[in-house]
This record gives C-alpha cells, structure tokens and sequence, in this order.
C-alpha cells in the first residue's frame, strides 16, 4: 500500500527538513458534513483511532468564589453517562481498552479518545454519552469533589506545588493565573450540579472546538464520524473574559516558605514572552543555552556538573494565552541552597550581558530542529502536536516552516532576545525549606 | 538514576498489560564472538532509533557497605575517555539533535540514546568506547558524589511516602539484597570513592554482560554490521557469578509506621513477597498478572468496592512487576478519605481479600482480564520506546525473548483456578508488610 507509512510522514517530513530536502508533510484538514474540522494524520500500520480535542477557555475563566469547578465538571465527565452509572462506564471502557480522558488547563479544556478499531463505534458512543449526556449522579459528584479535595490537601505539603502556586501568585496578583489553593478548595467545595452543567454547555462547543486525529481511518471516514462524535454540542460558546497581564515582576524579591525539610525548593524568573511573540524562537534557543538543554546547559554545567549543588536545575518560557513568565526551578540542601541560587543568578546576569556564543547557539538550533520528531513517538503525541498548532495559530504550513524559523534567528536576535528576557531588573524566587542564610526581601 | 528509574517500572507494569496476537514485537536476535547479545526490533513508522546498552548488573550485586555504586556508576559513565571529555557524551548526542539518559535497577544499568537514523554510528561509537576506556579523576567523582546526595534528598528525603516505600523495602527482604535502596543509604553514598567506582566498572562492564538493544529505523542486517564494527573489538573478560543470598521462609508479619508533620493524606499500603517470572513458584507468575488487573483499576474489585460501593478511600489499587532475577512482590495500596481513619481502611481491604481467598475469582472477571491484557499487546505497539524498554528488562531478568514473545498465549491460557490457587499462595500475612503513612502533629 502506498500510504503504508503516512502517518508519521509527518515526522520524515521534518526530519529530512533538516537533514536534507524537505518532504511534504501529510496532514489531511478533514471537514465534516456538518462543518466540524479537523487535521487528520492516517497511520493504517496499527488497528488504532486516537482523537484529541481542546476547547478553548478554561480555568482561568471560573468566576473567583467558583476556582476549581472546571476541573471538578470536566473529572465527572467520565463518572457515568446516559445509561451507564460511574461503575458501568469505567467497565464499559476498561472491557474494550478504551481511554478516554477529560482535563481543564487554565487556558482549555481537552478530551482524548485512542480506541481500537473493533471498539470505534463503541468508543465514540462512550464519547457522545459523556459530553451530551453526563449524568453527575450525587453521590459519584460527592465522592469525585472529596477525591480532588484531598489531592489539594497533599499538594498544600508537597513543596514543588507550593514554590509554584506562590510563584504564580507573586507574578499574577489579583488575576486567575494567581489563585491561590484556598480558593480551588473553597470553589471546589461549593460549585453545585446545575453550575457544573451549566460551565460545560457554555465552555464545550463547536465554535472553539480543535480536533488532531491519528490512526487508521480515512478523511471519507472521518467526517462523518466528527459529526457523529461532535455534531451534538452546542453551536457557540460563551466568549473567554480574561484580562491580559504582564507578570508583575519588577524588583528582585526573594520569598522564603520555612518548612522542615532537608533539601530547599526553589523557583525563580521573569516575565516571559507569548507564543505568537517574533521573538519566540529566538527565545527558545536562548532559554536552551541557558537552562533548557538538559545536562549540556549553562546552568546544568555550572551548578550540577561542576559543583555539584543540585540533582537539576531546568528553566523554561511558561507561555499562557494571556500572560508569560520565563521560569526556572532546582533543589539544593538548606547549607548550600543561597549558594546554589547565587551561580545561578550569576548566569542569569551573564546571560543578558553577553548572550550566547556562536557556537552555543548553533548547538541550540541543531537540537531544536533534530530532536523535534524525538517527541512525536506514539499517535497520542502526534494528534496533540495536531491540535497545539492550530490552538496557537501557527498554519497548516507550519511544519515545514518550523526548522527555517528557528535556523534563521541571528546571533545578534539572540543577543537582544538574551538582554529582554533576562537584562530586566526583576528576578522573583520561591523558597521552600530552611535555606540557610536567605530571608524574605524585596516586594 | 541519571534522571530516575520510576517511570521505567511504570512503563513496564503498564506492558504487565501488554501484547496480543501471536507474537508482540518480532525481534531479531544475535551474539557477537565477544559474547555481546544484539536484539534488533525494526519498526519504520519514523526516522528515527533508540539505542539501548543494558548490563546484567545493578544494585542488589553491590558489595556490603557500598550501597548505590551501581548507580553512583551510572552517572560517573557520563564523565568521559581516553577520547571524550566529561559531558561530551551528552553533548555531542544533543548537538546532532539526539536525547540521552540512563536509569539503574537492582538487576541492571542501562544506557539510552534517541537519535535520527543516521546518527546511529555516531551513538553506537561513543557507547562502545565507554564500555571499555572510562576515565574517572577526583576532579570529577566528588562533585558527581555530591549530585546523588542531592538526588536522594529530592526523591526520598524530602518525600515522605518515599522514606516509608524505602523502609517497606527494607523490611521486606530479610536476607536478599533487594532490601537496599537503589540510590543506596546516605551514609554510605558519602563514602563512595573513585575508586569504588572503577572496581565496579572493571568487575562488570564488558560485552559478555551485556546486551544491547536497537528499535527503530533500521534493519537487523544493518544493526549487524555497526556493532560488529564498533562493540565487536572490545575484549570479552571473566566476569564473576553474581552473589544473590536467598530469602528465608518468611515467618511474620511486618507493620511500618511513618509519621511526618507534612503528611495531609494518609495512606495505606501493603505488600506480599511473590514469586517473578524467573525465581520461587514461576508458574504463578501470570496468574498473578492476571489477578493484578483484576484488583486493580478503575474497574477493577479494590476500586469498586473500597471507593465506589463503600466511599471509603479515595484511590484503591494493585501492582505485580513479574521481572526481577529473584524474587519480587505483590503490592495493594488504597488512600482514606477525609474522615474514615486508615484502620477502617485497612479493615475494608482485608475484608476483601479474605473473600477473594475464600470464594476465588470468577471465570468471567478472568476472561474480562485476559481481554484487556490481549488488547494492550497491540497498544504496546504505538509508543515507538516500549519494546526496547520492555525486551530489555525482560532480558535482564532471564526470561527468553521467545518467552517473551509468547506472552499473549501465557495470558490466554491462564484458568481462573490459577489465579485463585496463587493468590492464596501469595496473599498470606507471614509474607507481607503493610506501610502506615501518617500525619504527626506539628511539635
């Protein structure tokens, strides 16, 4: 068959990019019948359908006494629907391998369907029943709300939870990025059925719907089956209020958690930069020369291999739809933990001072363009890379662009990228532990 | 550990539900003169390969007082040659676009690289080189040291469910060195030296005791020329039998009790000491698979009856890793919602397991079983890094790749009498220990 391999053309298609001449990539834009889209990647070599969906607009939309219910509405979804109670579902799907998945994000909300083909039909009833028909029977609502207050129970303990909510709450004060646990546990404590019902009408809808298939169907196939699938819910959504912020990180200010532990947490960063900012890749390959190049980086290179101050210590641009930050994270014990933090602001500075060198930046390129079909190794991960681009807008195109844009950053961009993220006179810290030596500052 | 064994095991219990038709991955197997087996697995649905040295060698062959060399080891593997300097391993797998890792066991060390197809010599050529002309100088070794003291703290220390998983373990095994943790005891990690570790690396480092695995974009013919080219010159040597004092016939049951000012959810936990697939009654081995998924998830019996019907926990499941070279355990665990105190948790669990021993499983739950276990066999197909990852520790354990191989029809054979039969042979309280997680009262 010709098209034996089509579904990770995909990955040849990027890959020979940069390896040599550039393929065509095979993604189908599928619209069904009754005008629900979706970018298709055939793959015949496994029995196998796997369909990721996101709807725009998430928890950062929940009204303030009401944090927490788009994750309590979108778990009960796959608590029972229609006919079938919590039990008889989780049977149903177990029985025939079916995994079907509901999650809320700031941002989003998403599904995933993977279903072998004998069961198609079967899953994507499953699917129909839970977004149309979910039963949100009391006693299944009580029993998933205690589950998801004890989950926030832990995380108010576990101290990787803790540095991040503070951090957010630090950078994005008085905006939904910055809620605090408190109030998920107040909301998810009182959002009530009808509330629940109501967030899902008006958040799951066709108009912000985005639709990444992988597996053995056709396009002929699959438009009738995203109407049968999806064809049920609401037209239109209600808009997304959010207000746009810029992380309020100005100063340097250091915020210490004293809790006993052995080994101090930190998280530390900046204001960060959105997707569809030109700067984007330029801040990428100037992120990985600092701290996001696994154990090659400056930072690994300077706090792990050479003083051996930390196990790890990563940083990365967290770029949300209406605010970005660019942000770090490390452990050290409490003796060396200020002495851990002062290499690495160190190399911060250098950072915006200098930028990276020729030669680490044509390392960064060589990394970002050859191991981008690293990650795309299951059909799960290539129908999420599916709907990530059309979620931030990147074109149909965009794979075959993606190495150009990335190759064609100057040293010079890298520079004057290097200085914006990381020459500004705000540096935020998180510290969980007993840090010797550090107190709260600045703020 | 380079960047932590956990999600390997995970990934292997899930395989514990995984393969299908006649056969699961097709391998192609073949030994160098130098005693280096080569497993070859071909799959083209992308360019790219993951190329894998696993050594039959890990931390239960430590000797005593040198907890975690084998693992300290692993990470010194990255430090460099008579040709590569320290960190250019990494780096240079990095610079061509390529990811690296390594992960220790009590039964193995392995070595991983995922690179595009033609960068596969290049990977074959450093990993060969390191198999026999490690360099280690202090300059290197006592940071490095420094590093896995960090890396305790961060997944044990600082945690406390892994401090009681840790001293479970330890109190499972009351003669046999699986008792010590990977990562090996503080106090002992401090003294490991350069020279420890170049004894362990002389003792157990050579082609004869290892394997090494290629997946991916490649063909068996191909795979059996670069290795002949770069492993076939390295010089086989006597490596010793490895020292693995049995275990007595448990007599007692054992409790531990961890309590921590940090704990918000209890939790309960309690494991049986099991036959594997290589060592103690081996025939019980995949019924006690089978009887895993019976228990365990979200249809599964602990689920539904401790969570759903009786709303006394918020998480109730159940674990079996049949690979190890010796014996290997048999794990139920369940989480007490607000509220229920741990015993009656625990009274719950007991409860159920004595009517499990009393009335044995049913023939249609046995059936449901071997189902999903025979659907995952092809869902184990789609992630490109599952087979090497599940041949390997397959390998390791001593099990053949056509036994391997044969699993579906292991599974389908499997009777409900089986698995009644070892679950009473299992389930006695003599063989097991039952982790209390508790919360201490602030001081």
């Amino acid at each position: 068959m010709m098209r034996r391999l089509a579904a990770f053309l995909v990955l040849l298609g990027v890959w020979c990019a940069s390896a040599g001449p550039a393929l065509a990539i095979d993604i189908e834009r599928v619209v069904s019948p009754g005008g629900i889209e979706a970018w298709l990647v055939r793959d015949p070599t496994l029995p196998l359908l796997t369909m990721e969906m996101r709807f725009r607009g998430g928890a950062a939309s929940e009204p303030a006494d009401r944090v927490g219910i788009a994750q309590l509405a979108t778990d009960m979804l796959r608590e029972g629907a229609g006919d079938l109670d919590s039990s008889a579902f989780a049977r149903a799907l177990d029985d025939r391998s079916i995994s079907l998945g509901f999650g809320a994000s700031s941002d989003s909300m998403s599904v995933g369907l993977r279903v072998l083909n004998e069961h198609r039909e079967f899953g994507i009833g499953l699917l129909v029943a839970a977004l149309t028909r979910p039963r949100f029977d009391p006693q299944t609502v009580e029993r998933v709300r205690t589950r998801l207050l004890a989950g926030y129970a832990r995380e108010a303990e576990e101290p990787r939870a803790q540095v991040r909510r503070a951090f957010q709450a630090a950078a994005f004060p008085n905006h939904p990025y910055g809620r605090s646990l408190e109030a998920a546990i107040a909301g998810t404590r009182a959002a009530t059925i009808d509330e629940m019902r109501a967030l899902l009408t008006a958040r799951m809808a066709r108009d912000n719907l985005i639709v990444g298939v992988v597996g053995d169907i056709t396009a002929q196939e699959l438009g009738p089956l995203l109407d049968r699938a999806l064809g049920a819910l609401p037209a239109k959504s209600r808009p997304v209020e959010v207000a746009e912020i810029r992380a309020e990180i100005s100063a340097e200010r250091m915020i210490v958690i004293k809790r006993r532990l052995p080994q101090s947490v930190q998280i530390f960063g900046a204001p960060g930069l959105k997707r569809d900012d030109p700067d984007w890749f330029a801040a990428q390959l100037v992120n990985y020369v600092l701290g996001g190049g696994g154990f090659s980086s400056r930072l690994m290179t300077e706090v792990r291999e050479k003083r051996g101050l930390t196990y790890g210590v990563s940083t990365g641009l967290s770029a949300l739809d209406f605010g970005a930050v660019l942000v770090g994270s490390s452990s050290t014990e409490n003796s060396r933990a200020a002495l851990s933090l002062d290499v690495i602001r160190g190399e911060w500075r250098r950072m915006a001072d200098e930028g990276p060198t020729a030669d680490e930046l044509e390392g960064a390129k060589a990394f970002l363009t050859g191991s981008f079909p690293l990650g795309l190794d299951s059909s799960a991960s290539v129908a999420r890379l599916l709907v990530a681009i059309q979620y931030d807008h990147l074109g149909f195109d965009y794979l075959s662009r993606r190495d150009q844009l990335i190759r064609s950053v100057t040293l010079d961009d890298a520079r004057r990228v290097a200085r914006r993220l990381y020459g500004g006179r705000g540096f935020l810290t998180v510290i969980v532990g007993e840090p010797e030596g550090l107190e709260s500052s600045g703020g | 550990m380079r960047i932590l064994l956990i999600g390997l095991i995970a990934i292997i219990g899930t395989f514990g539900a995984a393969a299908g038709r006649a056969q699961v991955f097709n391998p192609t197997s073949f030994t160098l003169a130098n005693g280096l087996q080569v497993v070859v697995v071909e799959n083209h649905r992308a360019p790219i390969v993951s190329h894998m040295v696993w050594y039959r060698v890990g931390a239960a062959d430590e000797p005593p007082g040198k907890s975690g060399i084998a693992h300290f080891l692993e990470h010194l593997m990255f430090k460099g040659t008579q040709i590569l300097q320290p960190g250019e391993f990494s780096r240079t797998v990095a610079r061509n676009g390529g990811r690296d890792n390594a992960f220790t066991s009590w039964d193995y060390t392995g070595y991983v690289q995922t690179v595009a197809r033609d960068r596969l010599d290049l990977v074959m050529r450093m990993e060969a080189d390191r198999m026999a002309n490690l360099v280690l100088t202090d300059a290197v070794v006592l940071p490095e040291r420094d590093v896995i003291l960090e890396e305790r703290r961060q997944v044990v220390d600082n945690v406390p469910g892994a401090r009681l998983r840790e001293q479970m373990n330890a109190a499972m095994f009351l003669n046999h060195p699986y008792g010590r943790p990977i990562i090996g005891w503080e106090h002992e990690m401090r003294g490991l030296t350069r020279d420890d570790a170049i004894a362990w690396y002389r003792t157990w480092y050579a082609p004869n005791n290892a394997v090494l695995i290629v997946a991916g974009d490649v063909t068996a013919d191909e795979v059996r020329g670069l290795a002949q080219t770069h492993y076939g010159p390295v010089a086989a040597k006597p490596v010793p039998a490895r020292m693995r004092p049995a275990e007595p016939p448990p007599q007692a049951a054992r409790r531990v009790v961890l309590k921590d000012e940090r704990v918000r959810q209890q939790s309960w936990s309690r494991s049986y000491l099991a036959p594997s697939l290589a060592r103690g009654d081996r025939a019980q081995a995949y019924p006690l698979q089978v009887l895993a998924d019976i228990l365990g998830g979200q249809s599964g019996r602990l689920y539904r009856s401790l969570v759903v019907e009786r709303q006394l926990a918020t998480s109730a499941g159940a674990a079996y890793d049949s690979d190890a070279v010796d014996l290997s355990s048999f794990a139920v665990w369940a989480t007490p919602r607000p509220g229920v105190t741990i015993e009656a948790v625990e009274r719950a669990m007991e409860e159920e397991l004595t009517a499990l021993l009393r009335d044995g499983v049913q023939v249609e739950e046995v059936e449901r079983a071997r189902t999903r276990l025979g659907a995952a066999s092809v869902l184990a197909r789609d992630a490109l890094g599952t087979a090497p990852r599940v041949i390997g520790a397959a390998l390791m354990s001593g099990m053949s790749i056509d036994e391997l191989e044969a699993w579906p029809r292991r599974i389908a054979d499997v009777t409900a009498d089986q698995v009644t039969a070892a679950a009473r042979a299992v389930f006695d309280e003599a063989r097991s220990v039952t982790g209390y997680l508790l919360q201490k009262p602030p001081s």
